[in-house]
């Protein structure tokens, strides 16, 4: 026998009250876990980007496309270690519902810029080999159930082929990339910019947008300054700003997700402490005879106090990370159903952590009053109501 | 017991008082009062409701302080201990019996004797044996893994006594200990106390409203007025 004894019998003594308290933070805790994977969907990208990386695109809209040449021209920039472009494509594959995003590329430089992405060494030399070649995310990949080898027809929306109006564009897949890093995109095309440039019926030499890696984080916006300065009054003026700081606007766009998800988890929390706080104020107040009595054979005022918050850690706090733990569980059950649509829905480790924290915290907060109002419970008073 | 010297009275009260507070108005409950009790005495204390017998023994079982005076029980002077050192040393030198139930309800009969032994580091195994014991002694062996509310009110009362002997205290201290009981149930009780009081050695100090109660004790004090008066062989203190 120990305190443990004591703590349990404690939360046994009204059995049906502890379960539903219980079972109150357990759902609590649950909402956070899937409104966080929900948050992290919604803001995928932010806090994927890289410090190191700039988004370069033109100064009046993403769709509005750059000169090829500026790549040679920021490279000569002091601070810019490499500088890469996309396009954006916006084919379609068999049904405009099918939408994932397709750009070409030089290979090996987007390989550079994103070491995030796995890829073998065989696709890599077949993608050199091959003109059409085009890599695909291991996510698009499951969900057409794309194989290496395969030819993929895809339906230009903006891009044509030259004297070939409104056919398809045909890629050859020659690899299927992933990455271990939770919650990368793994949903892209690319395909080789060499090919689309020769074979587009209209814009040649012009490019969507750039990423640009700096030498130093800590002053990547004074070189997407200068970037800017640089093509100051130029015809494509650009707009050059942290990775980060790009993919936050586009988060963004999409409704303040994540305002709305703290908002309903602040709910759902203060619903929490008072539920739980009134069930441990009333556990304590009904025992007021009995901690007098522990008070009396000799438990310390410290001890009683002590009693009290462990009591309320052990109910809230282990309710908090069974929620948790069912969020996870959830979260590997969705996660990869939803890989190809949502490739940021999953439940980040910081998440985790914050969640762990807050069930910690709520254990606490809880606790505290009616553990103080047990430790200065008057020992005799207390006794007198035995 | 470490804190008590062999010789001396076991309880020594010195010019005692003790007021309480009722928003602005002082309620002096205790005059200043003298009390000595032996070891091995059984002392019962009678006196009208709201006289002050709970404050008395409270005081002397170190559960409230004088307002002025002296306490010493065991020859240690508890009236000068800090609330921390006051509960460390209720645990280890005083047995209480209250009127009630004093039991936890969640906890079985077992368990309950054992609270007492969470405050020290004996072992496992050593908790066990004493705990059998003091239910040996109050006549429950029996019932050791029973719930509070399977029990009898004697039987409660009962394992309340084997819970005070548990860490072998020399005095007992007893509020009404039959107050809740019928009669038969209260004479076991008293029994118990009388035994526990001649074979044992313990000093037991018991407040009672029961004249018969208050028969079974060697000593009989009355409080009134703030005051003791001491009853048969008439020395008053
Ligand atoms: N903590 C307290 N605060 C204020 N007044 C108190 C407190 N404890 C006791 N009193 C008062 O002191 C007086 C004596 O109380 P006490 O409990 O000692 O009486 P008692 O003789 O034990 O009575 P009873 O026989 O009813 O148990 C009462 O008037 C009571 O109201
Ligand atoms: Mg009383």
């Amino acid at each position: 026998m120990s305190s443990l004894t004591l703590i349990s019998a404690a939360l046994r003594r009204k059995k049906a009250r502890t379960f539903l308290t219980f079972s109150s933070v357990v759902f609590a805790f649950l909402m956070f876990g899937v409104l966080s994977m929900i948050r992290s969907a919604f803001s995928m990208g932010v806090d994927l980007a890289g410090e190191d990386r700039l988004v370069v695109r033109h100064r009046v809209s993403l769709f509005q496309l750059l000169p090829q040449s500026y790549e040679a021209d920021m490279e000569e920039l002091p601070g810019v270690v490499d500088a890469m472009h996309m396009t954006w494509f916006g084919g379609v594959y068999q049904d405009p519902q099918n939408f994932f995003m397709q750009s070409p590329v030089v290979p090996a430089e987007y390989l550079d810029m994103y070491p995030e992405i796995r890829l073998s060494e065989e696709a890599r030399t077949r993608w050199i080999e091959t003109r059409n070649g085009a890599v695909v995310g291991r996510a698009t990949a499951e969900r057409f159930g794309w194989e290496v080898g395969d030819r993929v027809p895809i339906q230009p929306t903006i891009w044509q082929q030259e004297g070939r109006e409104d056919e398809a564009w045909e890629f050859e897949l020659v690899g299927i990339y992933h990455s271990d890093v939770e919650g990368f995109d793994e949903t892209q095309m690319l395909f080789r910019y060499d090919f689309f440039d020769e074979t587009r019926s209209f814009g040649r030499g012009q490019v969507g947008w750039y990423a640009v890696r700096v030498n130093d984080p800590e002053r990547a916006a004074e070189v997407a300054a200068s970037i800017d300065r640089l093509f100051q009054n130029s015809a494509a003026e650009t707009k050059s700003e942290p990775e980060g700081a790009f993919a936050a606007g586009f988060a963004n766009q999409m409704g303040n997700i994540g305002l709305i998800v703290t908002s309903i988890l602040g709910a759902v929390f203060f619903t929490i402490l008072l539920v739980s706080g009134n069930t441990m104020a009333q556990s304590v107040r009904e025992r007021v005879g009995e901690i007098g009595l522990l008070k009396a054979i000799g438990f310390t005022a410290a001890r009683v106090q002590r009693l009290v918050l462990f009591e309320s850690l052990t109910l809230v706090t282990s309710a908090g990370f069974f929620g948790l733990l069912l969020a996870a569980g959830l979260a590997a059950v969705v996660q990869p159903m939803f890989a190809a649509y949502m490739p940021g829905l999953f439940l980040q480790g910081r998440d985790i952590f914050i969640g762990l924290g807050l069930a910690v915290l709520t254990g606490l907060v809880v606790g505290f009053f009616p553990a103080r109002r047990a430790m200065k419970l008057r020992t005799a008073f207390a006794l007198r109501r035995l | 017991m470490s804190e008590q010297n062999g010789s001396g009275p076991m309880v020594d009260v010195r010019q005692v008082t003790r007021t309480f507070r009722r928003g602005r108005i002082e309620v002096p409950v205790l005059r200043g009062l003298d009390l000595e009790m032996q070891r091995g005495d059984f002392l019962a204390l009678m006196g009208p409701s709201g006289s002050g017998k709970s404050t008395l023994l409270n005081l002397i079982a170190g559960l409230d302080r004088p307002t002025s005076g002296e306490v010493f029980v065991g020859g240690a002077a508890i009236h000068k201990l800090s609330e921390r050192r006051l509960a460390g040393w209720r645990a280890r030198n005083i047995g209480f019996v209250f009127q009630f139930s004093n039991l936890l309800a969640g906890l079985n009969a077992a368990r309950n004797v054992a609270l007492p032994l969470l405050l020290t580091s004996i072992s496992g195994k050593e908790r066990r044996r004493r705990v059998a014991l003091a239910l040996d002694i109050v006549g429950l062996s029996d019932r050791a893994r029973h719930r509070p509310r399977e029990l009898s009110g004697g039987e409660q009362q009962r394992v309340g006594i084997a819970r005070a002997l548990v860490n072998d205290p020399a005095l007992l201290v007893c509020d009404e200990p039959t107050g809740d009981l019928d009669h038969r149930t209260s004479d076991g009780i008293l029994d118990l106390l009388a035994a526990l009081n001649q074979e044992h050695g313990k000093t037991v100090l018991m407040v009672t409203h029961d004249p018969a109660a208050a028969d079974r004790a060697g000593r009989l004090l009355h409080l009134d007025d703030g005051r003791l008066v001491e009853s048969a062989d008439g020395e008053a203190s």
